[in-house]
């Protein structure tokens, strides 16, 4: 099963992300900031990451840098969900090894359909 | 809505644009019609109705069957005929057209995600081959989705529906809350109001007409006679893209599935259409 971890300081939102993730079939794990996803990545690097730009004690944007520097880091598909929508955001996560970038608020359509676009 | 009103939506569309509404439909019929009432100054879709009837004047008719015609469509809509026109199609037809410009039409453009999908597809294509010339055209029956095209301004829910974010990134400004196209997309597109039903004779040829998900809401008679007149603008090697799954009246007389790539197709050369 692909896995893909989501990461948020909401348990909210982890929670509506998770529930439209395992919907469209993958296994997830959750983590509330960017330090904590990156111990997960070392330990289990998952296909996927829907990631959140703002977060206590690691940034999204710094946790997307430092996995993309990672061995392996390369290889899961990243998507930004945030609440940031302007263009500097997004070039800025992009140019970070950003897959794809969702503006909240979202839904399960525009997550499955944000997930097909970057591949997966 | 009472029968009576329903009658009368049901019989102007059909009438005026060839379209099929189901009569049960009163939900959809009213949140269309609800907006005209309140933009054209009535307190309800009864007193509209009531003025159309008794009026007759056709601004107000118009209004009517144009907001029961407006589609809905978002950006690479089934992804597949997008990816089709840049890697086969439009290669094949600029290669047989030696320079001149390949000739693509939106039909039933709707709010023009279809044709701005296919600008920035062509803006793509040109990046890696500068010769390359596309000429696009979109159109649709309603003015108002024509305007909305135009302007090439969308909400975060309609740019988050189909587009890449690579692409939003490179074509697109925020502009308040929303997001305009930049002016070297909305140029690449010529637009124009036509209806189907009213003839397609006039309008030039066209080399690849994308006319996806209109054909299905209309009448089997209006089918027909749209697919039959397709054939006079389009020329022996041209293509037809339509819905993944349409069925359409008429269509396997005139055209020719491509095999191997669902809702695309040539035209049928053992087929002539009557002259109307």
């Amino acid at each position: 099963m692909r896995t893909c971890l989501v990461v948020d300081d909401s348990r909210v939102i982890r929670k509506v992300a998770r529930r439209i993730l395992e919907d469209i079939g993958y296994e997830i794990a959750e983590a509330a900031d960017g330090m904590e996803a990156l111990a997960w990545c070392r330990a289990a690097m998952p296909d996927a990451v829907l990631l959140d730009w703002n977060m206590p004690v690691m940034t999204g944007i710094e946790f997307l840098r430092r996995l993309r520097a990672e061995p392996e880091g390369d290889k899961p598909v990243v998507v930004f969900c945030t609440v940031e929508n302007d263009l500097a955001h997004i070039n800025e996560a992009l140019d970070a090894g950003a897959n794809e970038y969702i503006m909240k608020p979202f839904d399960g359509d525009i997550i499955a359909d944000k997930f097909a676009e970057a591949g997966l | 809505m009472n029968a009576e009103e329903v009658a009368l939506i049901t019989s102007l569309c059909r009438a005026r644009a060839g379209m099929k509404l189901a009569p049960e439909k009163t939900y959809y019929m009213e949140s269309r019609l609800g907006p005209v009432a309140r933009r054209e100054g009535f307190n309800s879709i009864s007193e509209l109705l009531a003025a159309v009837r008794a009026r007759r004047e056709e601004p107000l008719i118009w209004a009517v069957v144009e907001a029961m015609a407006a589609g809905e469509t978002w950006f690479f809509r089934d992804r597949t005929p997008f990816r089709q026109f840049r890697d086969e199609l439009a290669p094949q037809l600029a290669r047989a057209r030696a320079g001149q410009p390949l000739r693509v039409w939106s039909a039933a453009c709707a709010t023009g995600q279809e044709v701005y999908s296919l600008a920035m597809t062509v803006a793509e294509m040109v990046d890696v081959d500068p010769s390359l010339r596309v000429e696009l055209a979109a159109s649709d029956l309603s003015s108002l989705a024509l305007e909305r095209a135009q302007a090439g301004v969308y909400n975060q829910f309609e740019v988050q529906r189909g587009l890449p974010i690579r692409l939003l990134a490179r074509h697109f400004e925020k502009v308040d809350e929303n997001w305009k196209l930049s002016a070297a997309i909305r140029q690449r597109v010529r637009w124009r109001r036509i209806n189907l039903l009213a003839g397609l004779k006039s309008i030039g040829r066209f080399d690849v007409v994308f006319c996806r998900y209109v054909l299905g809401a209309m009448t089997e008679e209006t089918q027909r006679k749209v697919v039959q007149e397709l054939t006079l603008v389009m020329p022996d090697d041209g293509v037809l893209v339509l819905g993944l799954k349409e069925a359409v009246a008429g269509l396997d007389e005139a055209f020719q599935p491509v095999v191997g790539r669902p809702g695309l197709y040539r035209r049928n050369p053992a087929f002539r259409a009557v002259a109307a």
